[in-house]
């Protein structure tokens, strides 16, 4: 009976440091990410950020200056080079899913002081742009549907699979 | 005799003030001198982040309800041959081998100048250059004279040539009926995966393009393509290599089209206003001596 009451009691305590330990970290460092800000035309991506971690062991390229990385942008670095782990380190927490609405332009132009981060890219380019970006250079999978596999929804868009032409076929040669 | 002369210097001297009072006013409309509605929209465009994928001409497509296209959207054999403008396609992508082995993406659309061409050059006037940025047109009153094909300096206007009952003129409106009067990107834009088309205020990303050059002076050259081009345009450009390796027109003149014929047009009016009266005159003072009445002496060329 004891030894079951202890074992509760171990098991308690471990869960209570391993949140604490994650705590340090700022929010928890998540193994894998569910990403579906483009959910309308294409599956979510599980993204394995516990493997990107390993590969690349440095969170500043691409949380920039908010995990406490050293930052290797010199314009970046005139603010931020000691600045520190900052409360906010994920993506959607930075990046606006919707940067062009009305709303989002007003608050852009209204910013105080309107210096700083003014050229910030919306949440879908910040993935693209931080994603592919490296996967080029790096050899990693480049395709559309390397990483996201098209919906219905999305073949109808791109006139794909059973929404394809029905006429194909020939390229035309015509000069308009 | 003195009466022709007399009345032939009066139409000269009457003729050069027209002309030099034409010439004066012109001079007070220069072209070139409208910088645009204040809160007018635009895009800037970073040819540096295109990758090709072509969701903007598949969004394109969708938005503006255009007919079904002859290859699916994520077909890349289209970079094969260089692409422009169609009835079907308000929107193209077209891909650059530049010389440094660099490959390069260019999105061609309707630039939707400050001071338009097409609208300039279109006698029924079915061009509307809104306060929101977008030249739109009145489909209904086109006649089909295909003026402004000829006058657009970036070859957009397509002619729906396969229509035989009506055709008409084509091009990007900047989705102005569903989407720019209510403040919102076009739909190219909002679905670019990389952002390539920054939406805003012209003015403010006339700002944010001098920028970005500012902040990586060795990824771009020094030129924000369209802040002056023609009178500028609510599209505008950056590139990371000289803008004629894309396609453009690295040469594009900063005067509005409309300068090349402003002058010229001015002298219509008054070429409508004394040339009748010119010409009655001539013919009477021919007619008159048809009549008999010679002030000749030898009158006998009849």
């Amino acid at each position: 009976m004891h030894a079951v009451k202890r074992q509760m009691i171990m098991l308690i305590i471990g869960t209570l440091v391993l949140l604490a330990s994650s705590v340090c970290f700022g929010t928890g460092i998540p193994d894998k990410i569910n990403i579906n800000v483009i959910q309308k035309y294409y599956a979510g991506v599980e993204f394995n950020h516990a493997s990107h971690i390993n590969s690349l062991k440095d969170c500043g390229l691409c949380h920039h200056h908010t995990t406490g990385a050293q930052v290797s942008d010199p314009n970046c670095a005139r603010c931020h080079k000691n600045s520190g782990a900052q409360p906010v380190v994920s993506c959607k927490g930075c990046h606006n899913a919707d940067p062009f609405s009305p709303e989002s332009l007003k608050e852009q132009r209204d910013q105080q002081p309107p210096v700083y981060h003014r050229d910030k890219p919306g949440l879908k380019a910040a993935y693209h742009m931080s994603c592919l970006g490296c996967h080029q250079k790096m050899g990693g999978p480049t395709g559309c549907e390397d990483c996201h596999k098209r919906n219905e929804k999305g073949d109808e868009l791109f006139r794909a699979g059973k929404f394809a032409p029905k006429t194909p076929a020939k390229p035309k040669k015509s000069h308009h | 005799m003195i009466e022709r002369r007399d009345f032939l210097k009066g139409c000269l001297a009457c003729g050069v003030t027209a002309a030099s009072i034409g010439v004066a006013s012109n001079d007070a409309l220069a072209a070139g001198s409208f910088e645009g509605y204040p809160d007018a929209m635009g895009v800037l465009v970073d040819l540096t982040r295109c990758v090709g994928c072509r969701s903007c001409e598949a969004a394109c497509n969708n938005e503006q309800k255009l007919p079904e296209p002859d290859l699916r959207f994520d077909d890349t054999s289209v970079f094969e041959e260089k692409r422009r403008t169609t009835d079907k396609a308000y929107t193209v992508v077209n891909k650059y081998q530049v010389a440094n082995k660099e490959t390069l993406f260019r999105k061609i659309q309707c630039n939707h100048c400050t001071e338009p061409a097409c609208l300039s050059s279109c006698f029924v006037n079915a061009y509307t250059k809104t306060k929101e940025g977008a030249v739109i047109y009145k489909a209904s009153v086109c006649v089909g004279c295909r003026n402004c094909m000829i006058a657009c300096p970036f070859n957009i206007p397509a002619y729906s040539y396969s229509s035989p009952l009506k055709p008409l003129v084509k091009k990007c409106i900047f989705c102005y009926d569903t989407r720019l009067k209510e403040g919102r990107p076009p739909a190219c834009v909002e679905i670019c995966p990389q952002q390539v088309m920054t939406f805003g205020r012209r003015a403010d990303l006339v700002k944010l393009g001098h920028d970005r050059i500012q902040a990586n002076p060795a990824k771009y050259v020094d030129k924000l393509y369209g802040e002056k081009a023609v009178g500028g345009t609510s599209w505008m450009y950056l590139s990371s290599v000289d803008f004629g390796q894309v396609g453009m027109d690295a040469h594009i003149q900063n005067e509005p089209i409309i300068a090349n014929v402003k002058d010229f047009l001015g002298f219509v009016p008054m070429v409508l206003a004394i040339w009748p009266a010119l010409f009655t005159g001539i013919h009477l003072l021919a007619t008159k001596n048809k009549d008999g009445h010679h002030d000749h002496e030898g009158g006998d060329h009849q």
